[in-house]
């Protein structure tokens, strides 16, 4: 008996179209959906209130008062460091270097026991507070590693104005 | 007799495509319902920036979020409030709950203030002063990180 072979050349077809259609559904909604979420970061503050604030040990280094007043538009208008006043374009990078000229920082992160009260006008933009912040805080050198000056830091009572 | 074999020539065709729409449903659903961070953000407030704002090294157990707006509204809870009273009120709600139903203190919960960069720092200070009261002890001025410093000079 002849056996014959069969001819088995199965043709596979892949329909692209669905497929190319379905991703450019997503991709035009994710497109819609996406939300840049910039990275955040936090100025940790222990405040309690001032009734238990009082009760503790007062400390023995002096309390240093930054006071940032406020022109009638919110923008900034003073910088002061107790009776020293910080002039000039770059008021809060005058006011970091003279705290560290202070504050020995050589010792390492958080060996400051200094405290540091901010009175700022009730009218001041935020922004200026956090500059403020950051230049009692702490600074990045050239490396860019962050080094630590004053950790402990509270508001002064609001006033009204 | 003989016996004639049929040419199977038929064209045998794998139909992928509802599977892929189905795999594809699938991802969309998921990346919808999963949430990988519990941060809780408002794209309307603008924060200022700090190169000193470094993420938390490890998440705030339960942490409260009070949002202040430039134009001095707060956003607490996913509800805007007008005022600082409706504040407060909100805020009292937030402590009972936290007595009753959790075995936290209330000076170990952390409150984090989103504010907006041109909004007045008197209101952060009168959202603090109100924290305090109800005997909230931590809180977390949150601004954006920053790769080039902020405070000018060299």
């Amino acid at each position: 008996m002849k056996i014959r072979h069969t001819d088995h050349r199965e043709e596979i077809k892949l329909e692209m179209t669905p497929m190319i259609d379905i991703v450019f559904q997503l991709l035009v909604f994710f497109v819609f959906t996406f939300k840049i979420i910039l990275p955040e970061g936090d100025f940790n503050i222990r405040m309690p209130a001032a009734s238990a604030s009082q009760s503790s040990q007062p400390s023995e280094t002096p309390l240093m008062k930054v006071r940032l007043r406020a022109a009638g538009d919110g923008s900034l208008s003073r910088v002061q460091l107790g009776d020293l006043a910080f002039d000039g374009k770059t008021p809060f990078y005058q006011l970091q270097s003279h705290i560290r000229g202070l504050i020995d920082d050589s010792a390492g992160p958080g060996s400051s026991e200094q405290e540091v009260e901010l009175d700022c006008d009730y009218n001041l933009k935020y922004r200026y507070t956090i500059n403020a912040l950051t230049a009692i805080t702490g600074y990045v050198d050239e490396s860019g590693q962050q080094h630590k000056l004053i950790e402990k830091v509270r508001f002064a009572p609001v006033t009204k104005p | 007799m003989r016996v004639h074999k049929k040419k199977s020539l038929r064209i045998v065709e794998g139909d992928l495509t509802p599977m892929i729409d189905m795999t594809f449903q699938l991802i969309a659903f998921f990346m919808l319902v999963i949430n990988f961070s519990d941060a809780e953000q408002d794209q309307r407030i603008k924060l200022p920036a700090s190169e000193l704002a470094t993420p938390p090294t490890a998440p705030y157990e339960q942490p409260l979020t009070i949002h202040l707006m430039k134009s001095g509204t707060f956003v607490f809870g996913g509800n805007e409030l007008k005022g600082l009273d409706s504040l407060q009120s909100a805020l009292l709600r937030e402590t009972q709950i936290i007595h009753r139903h959790t075995s936290k203190k209330v000076a170990d919960v952390t409150v984090i203030i989103r504010a907006d960069k041109d909004a007045k720092t008197g209101l952060v200070q009168e959202i603090i002063q109100i924290c305090q009261n109800l005997h909230f002890e931590r809180f977390a001025l949150r601004g954006k990180q920053s790769d080039k410093l902020t405070l000018g000079g060299d």
